[in-house]
């Protein structure tokens, strides 16, 4: 039965890395020109190799395997408490896998006389295992009470820590449960001590009960001190060259002393079989499950922390900029820094868009490699949240899985800013880093068309003024949803002197600025004074604004015509729904 | 002297020897610089968009530098703009402060508009005093000629940026000028650089661009100075590209405000980070004298 439970949960384990590792060569994501066969990424990836062992990289790839992977320094910059519980994870984990999950394979050839209930064996399974629950409780802890700013968590980080914490729990459970389990003391004696004489055997008991947490429905103590005494001597002599005393199990001795009142009950009704059962198949599932849950970071992340050191930014070829794309999706463990030090935390609060937040556009941009059909809402959320990011470089800066976030956004913006309605945000500062950096790299055409689009749709029609019959719906009244704030409602003192108009470097970049920018600074002023909001905020000239405040400056009336255009904008992403409208938290 | 210094998200990601340049000069000149990692965007590019966003932004950083106790140096003149507009309106009404102190109160943050915004050049001149900025001048340029931009969010609007005089501003050029350089005086010192609109509109931020670099070449200038990521970016990498793309003249390199100074300080290329700028500036050192 333990044969065909493990060997099941290791191929599938097995099956699940292939099919993986495959993942990196066959998922798409982001803009990467002509299509890349997955052989062709294979072998770019395979060469790449090669070049890191001839190269004189391999010193890169030692320091960063001792500094950011077994040391794990990128989280301990982080923070020390994540380091610590991350810390007490990974060594007590790799120290119950090697001694105690792989004892047939590593503990007992390597040591001649390994018995598990030997020191220093019996002591450092229990270390180990407390180390791992420590840690686990301290991400517990972090994830469901401290929660700091912007930390998502998500199905599959309840899963890790569940599962987790079921195997550690489990398996102090069986473990306290033994020492306490008078069947398994008798199974002992009679495999191991091999005692006949009823006395010895009552004091070699008492000694159990008083010093080792044995429970026994025969005998109670307090004992007597000479019984105890004999009853050490009988236990030297038989039991402890191979059994060390249960104290040294410290976890499993606390749980064998919670235990004591319903220790000889669970006995009887088989408690032990039963927890072997939990602790084994909870282990055989998180071996399987291990591939598909965020565990893989394990593998995944390793390789991203070294190929983040030798490489270049920006060197990789295309196939390799892909491979390593998709494989980073797979390195990220939902840690949440990048959100935590996101500069667009504020943004992520104002519009209550998940997808602002680095953490979850990693997630989601997983999923959709993985081939998640999205529907619009979704997708527009997605594309929103892409774009919503302040290119400050931070997420790629604190990543501790050395994620290059940056890359990945700048080349998944482009691929997602060609599908769906056009984003109101490429008309602001947002593109700034997309014309400086980004606009050399796409044709003409990719670059310009997401920005037409988006103006064209917020670009007013100015019907109302194609009809000469229909009279202008004057005095409009003021948008009753907000209240106006300081400054809006200046353009009431506006005489139509035109200074703005005048002062203003766009309108004097061309020669017919009416026909370029629609309606100029001054007319937009008498819009307003008129209720036509609309109308004034349909109109090019306000997104073609530099914001320079010239005309608000040089206004003899003081209207804040620069921070009106500003509202205007505001109003025209609001009126053409460009803008999702999701309740804020 | 002691300030939090908001570096904004232009400077650490692309123009990062800005900051290195004005820690080095702030160290020379007593200038205590506290980093608060918490800090974020300034809400910049949200006020096109969302009036909300850009708000809470803005105030986030501000209460966080009224828990630290400190008031803020900005390098961005596009930040400091976008903080002094945010806390004229979060002081202009109290409705907005109340909620937007709702929000903050999630992380134990408040605004109470006690922090003072002031920018780089205002520190500079009114905190640290062209006096004792001279006393620190090791060696002088002779004969060299500077055309500084003012950068508009900083300039105006005046009532609310408070920065200097909005027609006829003087604590840039006498910052050059006390390095022994020559502030010209240029047509477009005051106009906008075109950055807002690069991304957006950039054959328009080009032409603003263009205007401003032919004005100031045609006064003499050998190099333009500027203090805020927005105009370097734009007069760096914008105007390289601009000259790759025509068969223009030769460009005019900007220098960042610490880093012209900083060379009078007696710091070297390499620590104020003169070759990260992408137009060369090489030529600048040749213009040094010892005193």
């Amino acid at each position: 039965m333990f044969d065909l439970l493990f060997f099941t949960s290791l191929t599938i384990f097995l099956l699940g890395l292939a099919y993986r590792f495959s993942t990196w060569f066959t998922r798409k994501i982001g803009l990467s020109g002509p299509p890349i066969r997955t052989r062709q990424r294979v072998r770019a990836a395979f060469s790449g190799v090669v070049r890191l062992v001839w190269g004189r990289q391999l010193l890169t790839v030692l320091k960063t395997l001792l500094g950011d992977i077994l040391l794990q320094q990128r989280v301990l910059k982080e923070d020390f408490k994540r380091w610590l519980a991350h810390m007490l994870i990974f060594c007590g984990f790799v120290l119950l896998l090697l001694m105690h999950a792989l004892e047939p394979v590593v503990s007992e050839r390597l040591f001649r006389d390994y018995y598990s209930t030997l020191n220093p064996f019996f002591f450092l399974r229990d270390f180990g295992g407390a180390m791992v629950l420590a840690g686990v409780a301290l991400a517990a802890l972090r994830r469901y009470i401290l929660k700091p700013p912007r930390l998502q968590t998500n199905r599959r980080d309840h899963y890790a820590i569940a599962l987790l914490a079921v195997i550690m729990l489990s398996g102090f459970a069986l473990e306290g449960l033994k020492i306490t389990s008078y069947s398994e003391f008798q199974r002992m004696l009679e495999d191991y001590a091999g005692l006949d004489d009823e006395d010895e055997i009552q004091a070699l008991e008492s000694v159990w009960i008083n010093d080792y947490g044995l429970v026994s429905p025969n005998l109670k103590g307090p004992f007597d001190e000479d019984l105890l005494t004999e009853g050490r001597e009988v236990h030297f002599l038989n039991c402890a060259d191979c059994h060390s005393s249960n104290r040294w199990a410290f976890t499993g001795f606390a749980v064998a002393k919670i235990m004591q009142p319903v220790a000889i009950a669970l006995d009887r009704a088989g408690g032990l079989t039963l927890l072997w059962y939990i602790h084994i198949l909870a282990c055989f599932a998180g071996l399987a499950y291990l591939p598909f849950s965020k565990m893989f970071h394990i593998l995944a992340t390793p390789v991203s922390l070294i190929t983040n050191q030798v490489t270049a930014p920006g060197r990789s070829s295309p196939a390799n900029s892909l491979t390593r794309r998709i494989m980073e999706l797979d390195a990220c463990t939902h840690c949440g820094s990048c959100s935590l030090h996101c500069s667009a935390g504020m943004i992520f609060t104002a519009r209550g868009n998940d997808y602002i937040l680095p953490s979850e556009k990693i997630t989601m941009l997983h999923k959709l490699a993985a081939g998640k059909k999205l529907d619009d809402r979704q997708l527009q959320a997605v594309r929103e949240g892409v774009y919503l990011c302040t290119n400050c470089d931070r997420c790629t800066v604190r990543c501790p899985s050395g994620i290059r976030l940056k890359e990945l956004w700048y080349s998944v913006r482009e691929e997602l800013l060609r599908s769906g309605p056009p984003l109101a945000p490429i008309l602001t500062p947002y593109s700034f880093v997309r014309g400086l950096v980004m606009q050399d790299s796409l044709g003409a055409d990719e670059y310009a068309r997401p920005i037409a689009q988006a103006r064209q749709a917020v670009a007013g029609q100015f019907t109302i003024l194609m009809n000469p019959d229909r009279a202008l719906p004057l005095n409009a009244p003021p948008a009753a949803d907000r209240p106006p704030s300081a400054g809006e409602q200046t353009f009431a003192r506006c005489f139509s002197c035109q200074s703005c108009t005048a002062v203003c470097p766009v309108v004097g970049n061309y020669e017919n600025p009416e026909q370029v920018l629609g309606l100029l600074p001054h007319q937009i002023m008498c819009c307003l004074g008129l209720g036509l909001v609309a109308m004034a905020s349909g109109a090019r000239m306000i997104w073609d604004c530099l914001t320079c405040y010239k005309c608000q400056e040089d206004c003899p009336q003081q209207v804040e015509v620069c921070d009106l255009l500003f509202r205007l904008k505001n109003e025209a992403v609001a009126r053409k729904a460009l803008t999702r409208t999701t309740p804020p938290r | 002297m002691k300030f939090a210094l908001f570096l904004g998200c232009n400077i650490p990601a692309r123009v990062s020897q800005y900051a290195e340049a004005a820690q080095a000069v702030s160290q020379k000149l007593d200038i205590e610089l506290v980093d608060l990692p918490a800090f974020n965007c300034c809400g910049y590019p949200a006020r096109n968009t969302d009036h909300r966003a850009f708000i809470l932004s803005a105030a986030k950083n501000l209460a966080l530098a009224a828990k630290a106790g400190l008031d803020m140096m900005v390098l961005c003149k596009c930040c400091y703009g976008t903080l002094k507009r945010a806390e004229h309106l979060l002081n202009a009404d109290s409705s907005l402060q109340t909620e937007v102190n709702r929000i903050l109160a999630k992380e134990n943050l408040q605004y109470g508009g006690r922090v003072q915004v002031k920018h780089w050049l205002s520190v500079l001149y009114h905190d640290v005093g062209i006096e004792s900025v001279k006393r620190k001048i090791a060696q002088t340029y002779n004969g060299l000629r500077i055309a500084v931009s003012y950068g508009c969010h900083a300039l105006r609007p005046s009532p609310i940026t408070r920065f200097d005089d909005p027609v006829a501003p003087k604590i840039f050029d006498e910052l050059v000028e006390v390095t022994g350089a020559y502030s010209v005086d240029w047509a477009r010192k005051l106009d906008c650089c075109g950055a807002p609109l690069t991304g957006i509109n950039d054959r328009l931020a080009m032409d603003m661009a263009h205007k401003k670099i032919t004005s100031a070449r045609e006064a003499g200038a050998h190099f333009l100075c500027t203090a805020c990521p927005y105009s370097q970016l734009q007069f760096d990498r914008v105007q390289h590209r601009m000259t790759l793309n025509s068969d223009n003249a030769e460009p005019l390199a900007p220098i960042l405000h610490p880093q012209l100074l900083g060379l009078c300080l007696g710091f070297d290329a390499k620590t104020l980070g003169l070759s990260q700028n992408q137009l060369d500036l090489s030529r600048i050192t040749s213009f040094l004298m010892s005193e």
